[in-house]
């Protein structure tokens, strides 16, 4: 069993109270890096520890850390994005349910990093109950002086706020949350200028996901380099992945990055396989926006690799046949699930959450789900799929915004992999509202790749 | 800084953005903008009609920018260089935004008053596509009266927001914004309240489409009938510079509206005094006709100029650079 970093103490009994984290080792972190390092050692030790952002498009926090302006007079500002709303993912909910603390010590590490003295942890507005441990939790850490007017006698100053917001996906965007910060409507910002130059409130900030900053907690304590030793090649660390779908036992797991995905989806440890004995149609594996995968190209990229859990792994063969990391959530589907109905019900939810300010995206997402609706309910035509390619082509890239590319993506990945099935719609639409295609070849093994001339 | 636009250089101030150094070259290469407004601080980037390619990023960094980005929020690098109509990805991408646009819209042209001095209209005529591929309902909204003056059709809306930035930035309060998300969302004021002050009718010369129309001008006219004649007053309100233009059929003036420059950005904001008062002769001072450009229907009788070849047609460089373009062009 491989070592957790993150989730060592998640089943200690009352982990959530500030006595026992303590007890456990909890905020020697603060304690390492207030007493004996600078500002500077932190930001260093994160870079050598090669974390990559957790929220989902794997940025290097250090490297963003260390774009930070920092120009004299003006306040820097640290933001949690807790935001969590991708469909599938809900790592950042249990971290924060059940180990509030190691949030919180990470938060007064980072915020020490970059210098911040007011820092926020901007929740989405339907975890109440998260919202509730977290206030909780902060007011115990500033009881014991953990937070507050010269923390632990080193003369630095740390204000933590949670800050709830209305629920909105769009406001997971960096820009957008910070405008939902400053209590306006949650729009995402044009970049540049980026949140590093110019955030919340027009003041430098960097905003970072919850595992991204609980992952600093075990950075300083054992050092960056031996946080980089965990993990494969560029993914370094652990990562929390919330397996979902047709699993055997779905539930938040702490992977090294680099296992195979055959062990996770197999193994007893992990996700047990997949339930009552069915077999492995298709897997979406890191939250709805990313590209969906048949089985067997989940399961070997196409030069007929083992796919591991890894950034670069998972991304092997780009768009035509990988996917991506994303933020760890992973959905697997078994041969009873509609591939179509799964797309359809995405672009909905995107058609949903689209903030509306930017053209393509605001009709974009409207037209692929009705078109996606029409198909699913059998009355499709086979025109339609190159529709949807094209529309999905027009979205991506040319919105503000990421959502316009995470509304393309599951959309054009599925006609791309799973067309016969679409086409089945198409053709049967009577029987299609009625049964499903079922695992067709999605899991046959993949042909073997002509050798080079 | 130098930038260069289509193969066309030009010499411009920093912070300058990529669709101001383009219309201060001119012609055919500006890219189409439906929501930015040059008077309008913070507007723009939201319609994404005038995105271009960045070939080259800058003189010290000359890879490319990864995407197509929006002109008018982009400032201009040192040795910068764009593609905008030699572009096949630049023009596929804004038939495709184009379509977005009228996916919603309802097409009424025939009985819009905006309709021959509309954005969307020409961005249609001169980029979209000969039909659209949407199946589906169009949303539609009821009309409402925002005030005796103005009328707010939402069903033509295209969510520019130039209206929410002229409130907050012309008039002295905002009464109106956006509701709701997606494409669900709507200006609208809040429960039917009145939008009321001095400068509220510049939304209307602002909105790039008709969704917030004058009605005092409601279906008296067709815009390509009425002679556009410049005119000014001595205007007492302290921010009006009553610099006017009318809008004659025979001797009456049918509506007074604020000039526009060649891209339809007004050049004053004028107040609603000048705009909605003000409809006799005997109140201005005429100072003669408006030119009006010649791609626009309202000068569709104006024979003497029809034909000033635009800078682009007459630039050899750019001829050279747009060669293939103009040879199909011709062909057609």
């Amino acid at each position: 069993m491989a070592r957790k970093l993150l989730l060592e103490h998640i089943n200690v009994p009352g982990i959530n109270t500030f006595d026992v984290y303590r007890s456990k080792g909890g905020y020697a972190a603060v304690e390492k890096a207030l007493k004996t390092m600078s500002s500077d050692d932190v930001v260093e030790e994160v870079k050598k520890s090669g974390l990559r952002g957790r929220g989902g498009a794997g940025f290097p926090t250090g490297m963003k850390w260390s774009f930070l302006a920092k120009p004299e007079g003006v306040a820097r500002y640290l933001v949690c994005n807790a935001d969590e709303s991708e469909p599938g993912t809900f790592k950042d909910r249990y971290l924060m349910t059940y180990l509030p603390h190691l949030l919180i010590e990470g938060m007064i590490v980072a915020s020490y990093a970059l210098g911040a003295k007011t820092s926020y942890i901007y929740v989405r507005g339907e975890m109440m109950p998260q919202i509730r441990i977290l206030e909780r939790a902060i007011a115990e850490a500033k009881n014991k002086g953990f937070l507050g007017k010269n923390i632990l006698g080193s003369g630095y100053d740390l204000e933590l706020y949670v800050q709830p917001g209305g629920g909105a996906y769009i406001c997971g965007e960096e820009t957008a949350l910070l405008e939902s910060l400053e209590g306006k409507r949650g729009n995402p910002r044009i970049k540049p200028p980026f949140p590093a130059i110019a955030g919340l409130y027009g003041c430098p900030t960097v905003v970072n996901n919850v595992e991204s900053i609980a992952a600093v907690v075990p950075i300083i304590n054992e050092g960056g380099e031996e946080y980089a030793k965990v993990g494969i090649g560029r993914s370094t660390g652990t990562k929390l992945i919330s397996a979902g779908g047709n699993v055997k036992n779905p539930g938040v797991y702490e992977i090294d990055l680099g296992l195979p995905v055959e062990d996770f989806l197999y193994s007893e440890e992990y996700c047990g396989g997949i339930a009552n004995g069915k077999r492995l149609k298709a897997v979406v594996a890191g939250g709805s926006s990313v590209p969906i995968l048949p089985a067997n190209l989940f399961m070997k990229t196409i030069t007929g690799e083992p796919r591991l859990m890894s950034y670069e792994s998972l991304a092997e063969g780009g768009f035509v046949s990988g996917t991506m990391m994303g933020s760890g959530g992973f959905i697997a589907f078994d041969e009873d699930q509609c591939i179509v109905r799964n797309t359809w019900n995405f672009a909905r939810f995107y058609h949903h959450e689209s903030c509306g300010q930017c053209s393509p995206c605001r009709e974009g997402t409207g037209w692929m789900e009705k078109v996606l609706h029409r198909l699913e309910y059998g009355h499709g035509k086979m025109s339609d799929m190159d529709l949807l390619v094209d529309v999905s082509k027009k979205i991506e890239g040319n919105t503000i915004c990421p959502l316009g590319d995470a509304a393309a993506w599951p959309v054009a990945s599925a006609i791309r992999h799973f067309r016969d099935e679409f086409e089945w719609h198409v053709t049967n639409g009577a029987e299609a509202v009625k049964r499903n295609y079922g695992i067709a070849h999605y899991a046959d093994p993949l042909p073997k790749p002509e050798p080079a001339a | 800084m130098k930038v260069t636009i289509d193969g066309i250089s030009v010499e411009v101030e920093a912070g300058t953005s990529i669709l101001n150094a383009a219309r201060i070259i001119g012609g055919d290469i500006v890219p189409p903008a439906m929501c930015y407004y040059s008077k309008l601080e913070g507007s723009g980037g939201k319609c994404r009609t005038c995105l271009v390619k960045v070939s080259k990023g800058s003189e010290k960094d000359p890879r490319p920018m990864p995407k197509l980005v929006a002109s008018c929020r982009t400032t201009v690098m040192d040795g910068m260089e764009v593609q905008n109509i030699t572009s096949p990805e630049v023009i596929e991408a804004r038939k495709g935004i184009v379509e977005m646009l009228l996916i919603n819209h309802p097409l009424d042209c025939p009985i819009c008053d905006q309709a021959g001095e509309c954005d969307l209209q020409n961005l249609g005529y001169e980029h979209g596509a000969v039909k659209t591929r949407y199946e589906f309902d169009r949303r539609t909204f009821e009309k409402i009266d925002i005030g005796d003056k103005i009328q707010l059709h939402m069903t033509r809306c295209i969510l520019c927001y130039r209206c929410v930035f002229t409130a907050d930035q012309i008039t002295n309060h905002r009464e109106h914004g956006i509701l709701n998300r997606g494409d669900h969302s709507e200006i609208s004021t809040y429960i039917q309240k009145a939008v009321d002050n001095d400068f509220s009718g510049n939304v209307i010369d602002v909105c790039p489409v008709g969704a917030l129309t004058d009605k005092t001008f409601r279906f008296k006219n067709r815009v390509w009938f009425t002679k556009p004649v410049e005119a000014h007053r001595d205007c007492n309100h302290e921010n009006c510079k009553g610099k006017v233009t009318l809008w004659y059929k025979g001797e009456e003036v049918l509506r007074v509206t604020a000039r526009k420059d060649i891209y339809g950005e007004v050049e004053d904001f004028i107040c609603n005094e000048c705009r909605f008062d003000k409809k006799k002769t005997a109140d201005w001072v005429i100072e003669g006709p408006r030119k009006v450009s010649n791609q626009s229907v309202i000068s569709s009788n104006h024979y003497d100029t029809m034909k000033p070849l635009p800078v682009v047609k007459s630039n050899p460089v750019l001829i050279e650079a747009n060669q293939e373009q103009f040879e199909r062009e011709t062909r057609l």
